[in-house]
């Protein structure tokens, strides 16, 4: 040997070192999983033999529902570790895109489908059934230190987030002659979320509608931060990011015309905190239902529903939500 | 490389004749690179010193989970990105290294339609990842029809890094001195052997560091796997080229937007391993290069 090719060996064995290091990661099955690639046609894995089903459930969609799929897919892995349920989060629109081009089986979604994207799902061919799964209360919050404001009204969240108020609404006086004339330091989600349509749609009458010169972040933490890190600051974000933070932050009650109501889960349950409670969805794809082992899951998440949603820290559906929820995919899976 | 550098001994006498500004100008230098390092030991101790509880075996024994996010691991994303690198090194580095053969040994630089293919891979190397990454799934996941698997991941990041490891691997073989050639080519070889014999095995350290550098690269992307639907919760290793997957930087991002205090100690200790896969890889890079490294 050279000392050429001695060098030149010397590479290509770094090069393996690094390549079989990845090899040796999974028990390499060639060709096992090929059905991935055209993800909710047929599956010629799944079996049912002997109870244990397996197969590949692909999820996809909103990042505030992906932790109630995630609780249930590990819940369902404890009694079928054979089915993988890997959960993506491209957000609610980037999962409709992909639930309707036939790549995903279910899609997390944090708004019910727009009409645009019913209408791909249709060119596609693809139906589908919405199930609520679990509810969640939009918590507008302020930090510990702002006496002030203990119950808005609706009216006064509008004044605050509407897009007139932009570079007008400055300090909390603006918002009413009551209160401090602290500076008024907004925070919200960025305008890809479903909370951020959500909230602009009940608040100021039309969906992403908003003031734009508010700090927006895709991470809720850092409206926490940011919240509470301001005398004047107000966010809004999902109920468990407050009750997570309940040390550093407080929930404003939400005055809707019939009095203040604080956001709470028997509030958000009985349907008492308008209009910012709001249901949280999934979506199934009906030629994915066939399959056994999504129609294990399914069964699975609605008969379990209660304890996935405590276990991912969601405010859970009321009893007549949950039999809704079950006998709808008692009519999705007759369907097929 | 060093072919030319002042002998010692010349440095030392120039600095004589004006103290106050040769000083000035040595300390603006060590400041610069304080800045650089400073920065890199001040974020290694926060991320360590973060995520200091979660930094033990159950990180890499357990899978994430979101329910348990005391115990939660991140093995899956350990062997996801471990699968893309070890595949992207296998697609980027020879096609990487052998268009680089090409431009430097073969192509005729008079030739207008080499210099567009060179003006081009500069420009490739600038593009931001996310446009890949909408390349992978317009292309790659979908009109090839190869889904959300590591394959389109690798073959993403592939073409993400190449046009660094032609540029870097040009580099090198530009530093082989041409009487090496010459030399080689008199003496009788062939082109492709004095390349195979004397140009290549040359400029191996060159070629290794800028390789390396490379995938060190592809390691910490997200954005593109953004666009590829990596999941963020993945239970189960990768089991081949077609499977399901997640990679670290992915993973990161979704513990640090949890609401749970645990999510982002685990994100933490996730960066230490992620850090530590990087400098692992670097300190290869030295290593090759100061094995191998040749002076004439």
């Amino acid at each position: 040997m050279t000392t050429g090719q001695r060098r030149l060996s010397a590479v290509a064995t770094a090069a393996l070192v690094v390549s079989l290091a990845a090899a040796c990661g999974g028990d390499a099955k060639p060709g096992s999983s090929d059905s991935t690639s055209s993800a909710a046609a047929t599956s010629g894995e799944s079996q049912a033999a002997g109870g244990q089903l397996s197969g590949e459930i692909k999820v996809d969609g909103s990042s505030t529902v992906a932790p109630l799929t995630q609780a249930a897919s590990e819940l369902f892995g404890e009694e079928q570790p054979q089915v993988k349920v890997p959960v993506a989060t491209s957000g609610t629109g980037g999962g409709f895109e992909k639930f309707c081009a036939g790549e995903t089986d279910i899609s997390n979604a944090s708004r019910p489908i727009k009409d645009e994207e019913k209408a791909a799902c249709e060119a596609k061919g693809i139906k589908f059934t919405e199930l609520t799964v679990a509810t969640d209360a939009l918590t507008v919050v302020v930090p510990k230190e702002n006496d002030w404001a203990t119950c808005l009204t609706t009216d006064q969240l509008k004044k605050m987030w509407e897009p007139a108020a932009e570079g007008k609404v400055k300090t909390w006086k603006d918002v009413d002659a009551k209160f401090p004339a602290e500076e008024l330091k907004l925070y919200g989600p960025g305008t890809d979320s479903g909370t951020f349509d959500y909230f602009t749609d009940e608040i100021n009458g039309e969906e992403g509608a908003s003031r734009k010169d508010y700090s927006p972040s895709e991470n809720d933490n850092d409206i926490v931060t940011g919240v509470s890190g301001a005398k004047g600051g107000l966010g809004y974000f999902g109920f468990t990011y407050f009750e997570e933070n309940a040390d550093k932050l407080k929930a404003v009650e939400i005055d809707s015309g019939s009095g203040c109501v604080a956001p709470s889960v028997e509030a958000a349950q009985g349907g008492k905190y308008t209009p910012l409670a709001r249901p949280l969805f999934v979506y199934v794809s009906a030629t994915a239902a066939k399959r056994p082992e999504v129609s294990a899951f399914l069964d699975y998440y609605a008969g379990n529903i209660g304890a996935i949603a405590k276990d991912a820290k969601f405010i859970p559906l009321n009893p007549e939500q949950e039999a809704k929820l079950k006998s709808d995919i008692t009519t999705l899976k007759s369907q097929g | 490389m060093a072919v030319l550098s002042t002998p010692k001994s010349a440095v030392q006498l120039a600095s004589k004749g004006r103290p106050l500004k040769e000083h000035l100008f040595r300390i603006a230098l060590l400041a610069s690179l304080a800045i650089a390092l400073v920065f890199l030991a001040m974020l290694i101790v926060y991320v360590v010193q973060e995520g200091w509880p979660r930094l033990d075996a159950t990180l890499w024994e357990n899978q994430p989970s979101i329910r348990r996010p005391e115990t939660a691991g991140i093995q899956s994303g350990i062997f996801g990105t471990l699968w893309i690198i070890g595949l992207t090194a296998l697609m980027a580095l020879p096609t990487g290294i052998l268009a680089a053969i090409y431009l430097e040994e073969y192509a005729d630089k008079s030739k207008w339609y080499n210099r567009l293919i060179e003006l081009n891979i500069s420009n490739l190397a600038a593009v931001p990842s996310i446009v890949y990454g909408i390349l992978g799934l317009g292309i790659i996941a979908r009109w090839m029809q190869f889904g959300f698997t590591i394959m389109t991941g690798a073959i993403t990041v592939s073409l993400l890094v190449l046009p660094i490891v032609i540029i870097s691997a040009r580099e090198a073989i530009r530093a082989v001195p041409p009487s090496i050639r010459e030399g080689s080519l008199a003496l009788g070889a062939t082109q492709w052997q004095t390349i195979y014999r004397q140009v290549l095995p040359a400029s191996v350290p060159g070629i290794a560091t800028g390789s390396i550098l490379a995938l060190s690269r592809a390691i910490g992307e997200a954005a593109p796997f953004l666009m590829l639907g990596a999941a963020t919760l993945v239970r189960f290793n990768p089991e081949g080229v077609w499977s399901s997957f997640s990679v670290l930087p992915i993973q990161i991002y979704s513990f640090i937007t949890r609401p749970q205090a645990e999510f982002s100690v685990l994100a933490a200790a996730a960066i230490v391993i992620l850090l530590a896969i990087l400098l692992l890889m670097n300190s290869v890079a030295i290593w090759l290069r100061n094995r191998y490294q040749k002076r004439w």
